[in-house]
């Protein structure tokens, strides 16, 4: 029995016990779950189209070989097992039997090879797959994916945010994966949910999979993701009743009136995959100040953390002390967090040469945000500054373009950002810090220009690291290193919050959060 | 004979319009820094600097300023608009699907303000020191002041929110099953506060408007020997004021639709009105040039639709409109 399966064993067992102490109610079948989405998605493939909008449908219309609920621990779902080879080279795949695509056709193993090409040749995120060297396809329910290395980030990555399964013998036909007709219109996977129709800026309406390989299930009959773009008219939409369901909603103000109200219930379980995290980045490549750590560490000792936490976050987000998201077993909460000091911070400063001039300042510097939500923190970083003194003028950028060519162009000083982890730190924290990744015009590569040889050393080693423990020290040692080194300060968790009526049972609370299928959700009668 | 070429002049006009206002905005569009590789990077959270070149060259974003111009101007002469860089369809289609809900709610809003408006402007010049007369004073400085998201935001906490009367989004309820005269109740019961939000402003505009031309009207010579002849009241003041006192509210009327398509675009994100102003909005915020070049192709035909109709208009009401040409 391998470790995985072993700890599969155990997992499973305590989501047992844990399930028998909550079934107060049984789930029910029927009903229409009504939820909301704040952009319109592209289209519904996710395998060519990453991101949350189109993850959230794109969940209930395609199956992945893996699933999660609430804790990081694979489960079975297309595939009934998975198993490393010894020395990690290879990773098999049994899929179930039964499973077949909405249009009736059974799934092999040839749409996962299928599948895991398409993505490593379309998805933009590269490490998740490049180093799987082909799919080997033994019999049509076995597929083993042949590695150049070991790589243990597949597990989080063979999830349906990352990982659907598409039917070859739609997206195999020459067409170009990215604009395939099928992506929006009659879009056939073998998730829990069959798509009815498919409106830009109304609607992705979707109905029950009554074929579904996991039996009984799905619960619901119809789920109906509204497209609301703005974040009031979606408070009050499930503040009135007319929405069930509201996901990855950030507006403090909205969610502190939702907490009051009794019907609802409020939290921030299900974004621990996603890893979304607010952060200071600064331009460590420019010829300024920032330049020298003892400058960047200045700047994180004179922020107020808990001014950002409390007052402008209001106690809805977590303090993040490094780049991998707290909720993450990989999070490392022992590091330096920066508490206030502003003596430290004048030392600091002084020490790195930037003696106050005459008129009380050190030195100027820009604050380029972009995401409208870091408006407050902006400013914010302006007043705080000016007490140490550095003088920053604030430059509002909320045309995404417009900043992200600045920002990816390296033509900034600081930027206060919002950047999602995507599960396995190799998939969504690797590429702000490693040195290859300094890639002029690409937004959310390493854009601080940072570059420490032992951080890519360490990065290295943990990316092929197969033993859970090994792989956790060497990113306790990394995330040691870039707290000393703060090519970015992180400051918290993005407030994304989960808001649902409590007729809802089973609200989508996994590490995926909305990315996960909707088949174990249901209404209370 | 005279008012066909009217038209043909003012088709010519708009031809030249449509051109200029397609080049102007192609240009601006370029200026921007960034480009639709940009925002399809965000919205996949993160993108490789060879997908993104990829993305540039299918699209022809790599070729030179001029090229990329002289290629779309050459498209839309043959009435093609293109392919939406952001969702992969033809923009034509993209903007057929979603010109109708907007055309629904900008004619039954300006129809209704203009109604409602002109009823409001003619009670209250009839009646200087009424009630009404402060009433609509007070209504019309508050509608033009108010922000329209603001006014769309507050009808629906008040209507939708503590009192749920109307549904707090979008343009049908995609539960309901029937017939289309259920499903045309369901698209009303869906317009209401959406028509309130953006009539809201324009009725303002044209009450006033018409209560001081009404008092202008009013004060002279022949209605005072319309009176003096012994016609009734209600007709000296339908027939013989509101005739006069009409062509500015027509005029206005022509020169608000523009606004009242601009107005759309926050009402339209406010209450998820899936028509054209929020297409516009996606697409700007997307960089999806084609679409956007397409909406305003649109925009500006419908302006310059509603300009002739308002030309026509005019000329039925007021003879020395016809005479001048």
């Amino acid at each position: 029995m391998t470790e995985h399966f072993k700890s599969f064993l155990v997992a499973t067992a305590l989501s047992t016990v844990v399930a028998i102490g909550a079934s107060a109610q049984e789930p029910v079948r029927g009903g229409t779950l009504v939820t909301a989405m704040g952009t319109t998605p592209r289209h519904l493939n996710p395998a060519v189209q990453s991101g949350i909008v189109t993850g959230a449908p794109g969940a209930q219309l395609f199956a992945a070989p893996l699933r999660y609920d609430e804790d990081w621990t694979p489960q079975p779902y297309l595939a009934e097992s998975w198993e490393w080879s010894e020395d990690g080279m290879t990773m098999t795949l049994k899929l179930v039997e039964d499973a077949r695509f909405h249009d009736g056709v059974p799934i092999t193993s040839e749409d996962v090879a299928f599948s895991v090409e398409t993505i490593k040749e379309n998805h933009p995120f590269k490490t998740m797959f490049s180093p799987v060297t082909s799919v080997d396809t033994p019999d049509p329910h076995t597929a083993v994916l042949n590695l150049s290395q070991p790589h243990p980030a597949l597990l989080l990555a063979m999830s349906s945010q990352l990982m659907p399964i598409i039917p070859k013998h739609i997206y195999g036909d020459g067409q170009d994966p990215k604009s395939h007709p099928r992506n929006s219109v009659d879009v056939v996977g073998s998730g829990p949910f069959k798509l009815v129709e498919f409106a830009p800026d109304q609607h992705v309406i979707l109905e029950r999979n009554d074929d579904f390989f996991m039996d009984g299930r799905p619960y619901l009959d119809r789920i109906v993701f509204r497209i609301i773009k703005d974040a009031s008219s979606r408070a009050i939409g499930i503040e009135n009743g007319e929405l069930d369901l509201l996901t990855f909603e950030n507006t403090v103000r909205n969610i502190a009136r939702m907490q009051k109200n009794g019907d609802l219930t409020v939290t921030d379980e299900g974004y621990a995959a996603i890893g979304a995290l607010n952060w200071l980045a600064f331009n460590t490549g420019s010829d300024g100040p920032l330049a020298d750590k003892r400058v960047r560490q200045a700047i994180a000792y004179a922020i107020d953390k808990n001014f950002i936490l409390k007052a402008i976050m209001q106690d809805l987000s977590q303090d993040a002390k490094t780049g991998i998201h707290p909720g993450s077993p990989l999070y490392e909460s022992e590091v330096n967090g920066y508490d206030l000091d502003l003596d430290k911070a004048n030392a600091l400063l002084d020490e790195a040469g930037y003696e106050t001039g005459a008129n009380g300042t050190r030195f100027s510097l820009t604050i380029d945000y972009g995401n409208p939500t870091t408006k407050p923190q902006a400013e914010f970083t302006k007043a705080a500054l000016s007490k140490v003194g550095i003088d920053v003028t604030v430059n509002s950028y909320v045309d995404f373009p417009t900043w992200a060519q600045k920002i990816s162009n390296h033509n900034f000083d600081m930027t206060w950002d919002t950047v999602f982890n995507w599960g396995d730190p190799v998939i969504g924290v690797h590429r702000t810090y490693a040195s290859d990744n300094i890639k002029p015009g690409v937004i959310w590569s390493n854009t601080q220009q940072y570059s420490n040889p032992r951080i890519d050393e360490l990065m290295a080693q943990a990316g092929v690291e197969i033993d859970a423990d090994k792989r956790r020290a060497l990113y306790v040692e990394f995330q040691e290193i870039l707290a000393e080194d703060l090519p970015v300060y992180w400051t918290n968790t993005v407030p994304y919050h989960t808001i649902y009526s409590n007729k809802v049972g089973n609200p989508p609370l996994g590490i995926w959060g909305s990315s996960t299928p909707y088949d174990r959700v249901y209404l209370k009668p | 004979m005279p008012i066909l070429m009217t038209i043909l002049q003012r088709l010519l006009y708009a031809a030249l319009l449509l051109i200029a206002v397609l080049v102007l905005n192609f240009s601006m569009m370029n200026l921007a820094p960034g480009d639709v590789a940009d925002t399809i990077a965000a919205s996949m959270g993160g993108a490789d600097a060879e997908l993104m070149a990829q993305i540039r060259a299918e699209y022809g974003l790599d070729q030179p300023f001029f090229v990329q111009l002289g290629s779309y101007i050459g498209r839309v002469l043959t009435f093609d608009l293109g392919y939406s860089y952001f969702y992969n369809q033809p923009v034509t289609k993209l903007i057929f699907e979603r010109l109708p809900a907007t055309l629904l709610l900008v004619i039954v809003a300006q129809v209704l303000a203009i109604v409602i408006g002109v009823l409001l402007g003619v009670y209250s010049a009839r009646n200087p020191n009424g009630f009404a007369n402060y009433f609509v004073t007070l209504f019309a400085l508050f509608g033009y002041a108010a922000p329209v998201f603001w006014t769309g935001i507050l009808l629906l906490i008040a209507f939708s929110l503590k009192i749920p009367l109307f549904p707090v989004a979008g343009m049908m309820d995609v539960t309901v099953e029937g017939g289309w005269f259920i499903r045309a109740l369901d698209i009303a019961h869906h317009m209401v506060l959406p028509v309130i939000t953006l009539g809201s402003i324009f009725l303002a505009l044209y009450s006033r408007l018409c209560r001081a031309a009404m008092l202008e009207v009013l004060g002279s010579d022949y209605i005072r020997t319309a009176k003096a002849k012994g016609l009734s009241p209600r007709s000296v003041t339908l027939k013989h004021a509101l005739k006069n006192a009409l062509p500015p509210v027509i005029t206005l009327a022509g020169l608000q639709f523009s606004a009242v398509i601009s107005g759309a675009v926050l009402v339209e994100t406010v209450f998820s009105w899936p028509g054209l102003g929020q297409l516009a909005l996606t697409s700007i915020l997307a960089r999806d040039t084609p679409t956007i070049l397409g909406i305003l192709f649109f925009s500006a035909l419908v302006v310059i639709v509603g300009n002739l109709l308002t030309d026509l208009a005019l000329r039925a009401v007021d003879p020395r409109v016809r005479g001048r040409e």
